[in-house]
């Protein structure tokens, strides 16, 4: 059994808001997807993702600001990891 | 779209505060891209830190005809002032068909610094087609708190910049941006030249500011990014008052009362 991992970062923490970046990595080795590969998002949104078979098994914890760092941007905070088995 | 003209303006000013970094199309002639190209091909020698620009190179090499270009040394004086030293300088090369990409990155180490900033030079002496891989930038990154290469899992950002570009281009950036070198997929070894520049005075009003009023400067400054989640996309305009105070040292600007509404405390003094 291979695995395909999905990462999809959204604008939200909401499932199914916006897509706003993309990764994945795909244990089948029949594709090699890298930095800076494609302009356009494999889906819009997070739950067309799961529409399409992709299985969701980790979500970004919703944590509060470090005190005195409320204004401080840092990582992307909504991220979504998503796998397929075959 | 070419987005420099020397001296700097407030609206250029405020786009690279924005956007974390200016680009010159075409700004190097044909016969300096043929020296910087045969000179990067035998190595380019290397600069002690700290070297102060007028000293660090000779007269007549494509390094100092480079920094020297009028487009590219007004730019420099409005955003590191009239005498930067060099930090660093690097010839990075992408091989023909490498087969891997860089880690998307921001260089050195994390920068908290938020009143000074140091500008990386990158110039392409050579067309950059798509195929060949050009430096993968992200627009209005700079200010985001990250450490080198721990953003590397971040593979695409909706709204990133894929460097395409002819001769002579010259980016200058902000040093915080993310960015890497793309995958070269093409037959054609790509090059590119940076050097890093941190200024030595402060970083207020060093350009022409004879248009500081103009709309235009909070337009650019309020300009939002395909990428930007929706909260954090509003901190990122926040996080740009302040640098926009510091640079202007005006501590009342502000865009949308952003600053301004957040710090209202009547009658309190701690």
């Amino acid at each position: 059994m291979k695995q395909q991992v999905l990462v999809l970062y959204l604008s939200s923490s909401s499932l199914d808001d916006r897509v706003v970046g993309w990764s994945s990595y795909d244990g089948t080795g029949r594709t090699n997807p890298t930095t800076g590969d494609s302009d356009d998002p494999p889906y819009e949104t997070g739950t067309d993702a799961l529409r399409d078979g992709w299985r969701l098994f980790q979500a970004s914890q919703l944590i509060p600001p470090y005190p005195g760092h409320e204004y401080d941007t840092s990582f992307l905070k909504h991220e979504f990891l998503f796998e397929k088995l075959e | 779209m070419e987005t420099t003209s020397h001296p700097l303006s407030s609206v250029l000013m405020a786009r690279f505060a924005a956007q974390g970094f200016l680009r010159l199309d075409s700004v190097v002639p044909d016969d300096l891209n043929a020296l910087a190209i045969a000179t990067m091909e035998n190595g380019v020698p290397g600069v002690p830190y700290g070297t102060p620009l007028g000293e660090a190179f000779p007269e007549g090499s494509f390094t100092r005809r480079l920094v020297d270009l009028p487009p590219i040394a007004g730019a420099l004086r409005g955003l590191v002032g009239p005498d930067p030293t060099v930090d660093h300088l690097a010839v990075h090369v992408r091989e023909p068909n490498e087969g891997s990409a860089q880690p998307l990155h921001g260089d050195a180490i994390i920068d908290t610094r938020r009143d000074a900033f140091d500008v990386q030079l990158m110039y392409y002496p050579h067309e950059v087609t798509a195929e060949m891989g050009g430096t993968l930038l992200v627009p209005g990154s700079h200010l985001r708190l990250t450490n080198e290469s721990d953003t590397g899992r971040y593979q695409n950002l909706r709204g990133q910049v894929r460097l395409t570009c002819p001769a002579g281009t010259v980016l200058l950036l902000h040093h915080g941006i993310w960015h890497g070198g793309r995958r070269n997929d093409s037959a054609h070894r790509r090059y590119m030249f940076k050097i890093r520049f941190n200024p030595t005075v402060p970083q207020v009003r060093l350009w022409d500011t004879g248009d500081l009023d103009d709309p235009a400067v909070v337009a650019e400054l309020s300009t939002t990014f395909p990428w930007y989640e929706y909260a954090t996309g509003r901190l990122e305009i926040y996080n740009r008052i302040a640098l926009w105070r510091a640079l202007t040292g005006d501590d009342t600007f502000d865009i949308e009362y952003w600053a301004t509404r957040v710090s209202n405390r009547p009658g309190r003094t701690a």
